[in-house]
């Protein structure tokens, strides 16, 4: 499945896995944070309801 | 037609992201993935430097979008500061993260592929030193971001911090032309006659680096619809303690 990559494969693979793993550490923590506030925001907008 | 400007408008930006987002996020997905895995599977090695050719694809479009994202956020801070629209200040917040994450991919995928090629790591090469210095600046930048509680001084501060590490963006780009010295090479793609870079090598790379705009774009809308949201409910909290 993996193409030979040869004498250099260790050097190829680990720039593939560690980048795709910052690309989703980042897109998760982006993702995390946005439904964090959404949260947050919703409980607030709720109870200001509740009191007006 | 309506006016770009109508996007300061935070509801406007609301409603249009809304369903622009889920559009933008699936093609980033499916463009980044299309130009990786043509680019890993189906490249050949390259005669000199073997297999290590395929980190290419990470590696031009992460350092492409490291100094755009930079830019965009220079751009974005020149609105806030000139016109006053939150939105473009909030866009520049969310934005620095993903120029964060990319240069650091820049920088890892540079170091590993240096090594074989170049024999050493890391050298204080002008555009590595000026690609290090802007990863310290997106530091710089996130942390006066958290550090002042008031969004509209951090987006003043954040404005200017924004403008002086410009200097060390444009200098990442074109430091190989200032000094003609140092271990990396000048641009591999280029406008100029004659080939650099064999379409074999070309075409996928430029999927893949569409595909890294499309993820940037996607993740700056996301990150400003949070932003918006987290500065609507700070106001609300402020005005609950008023009362």
């Amino acid at each position: 499945m993996i193409p030979d990559l040869g004498r250099y494969a260790s050097e190829v693979l680990s720039a593939y896995v560690v980048s795709l793993a910052l690309l989703a550490g980042v897109v998760a923590w982006y993702w995390l944070r946005a439904r964090a506030v959404r949260s947050q925001l919703d409980q607030v907008e709720q109870r200001q309801e509740r009191t007006e | 037609m309506s006016s770009f400007w109508e996007y300061a408008n935070p509801r406007k930006f609301m409603r249009t992201t809304n369903w622009l987002l889920p559009l933008v996020a699936a093609a980033s997905v499916v463009v980044t993935a299309t130009g990786l895995i043509w680019g890993f599977f189906f490249t050949p090695d390259d005669f000199r430097q073997g297999s290590t050719v395929k980190i290419i694809f990470l590696h031009v479009p992460a350092a492409l979008m490291a100094i755009n994202a930079w830019i965009m956020m220079l751009v974005a801070s020149l609105v806030w500061v000139v016109r006053r629209h939150h939105v473009s200040a909030l866009a520049a917040k969310a934005a620095a993260p993903v120029g964060l994450v990319m240069t650091l991919i820049a920088l890892f995928t540079g170091a590993v592929w240096g090594q074989p090629m170049w024999g050493t790591w890391w050298a204080w090469d002008p555009r590595l030193t000026s690609f290090l210095i802007l990863f310290l600046f997106y530091l710089g930048y996130i942390a006066l971001w958290a550090a002042i509680d008031d969004p509209d001084t951090g987006a003043d501060l954040t404005a200017v911090l924004c403008l002086v590490g410009t200097v060390f963006a444009l200098l990442s780009r074109y430091a190989a032309f200032f000094w003609s010295q140092g271990l990396h090479q000048g641009a591999s793609l280029s406008l100029q006659p004659g080939t650099r870079v064999d379409w074999a090598y070309k075409a996928p790379l430029y999927v893949s680096m569409s595909g890294f705009v499309l993820i940037f774009v996607a993740l700056v809308l996301a990150g400003t619809r949070t932003e918006i949201r987290a500065r609507r409910m700070k106001a609300l909290v402020a005005r609950e303690r008023m009362a």
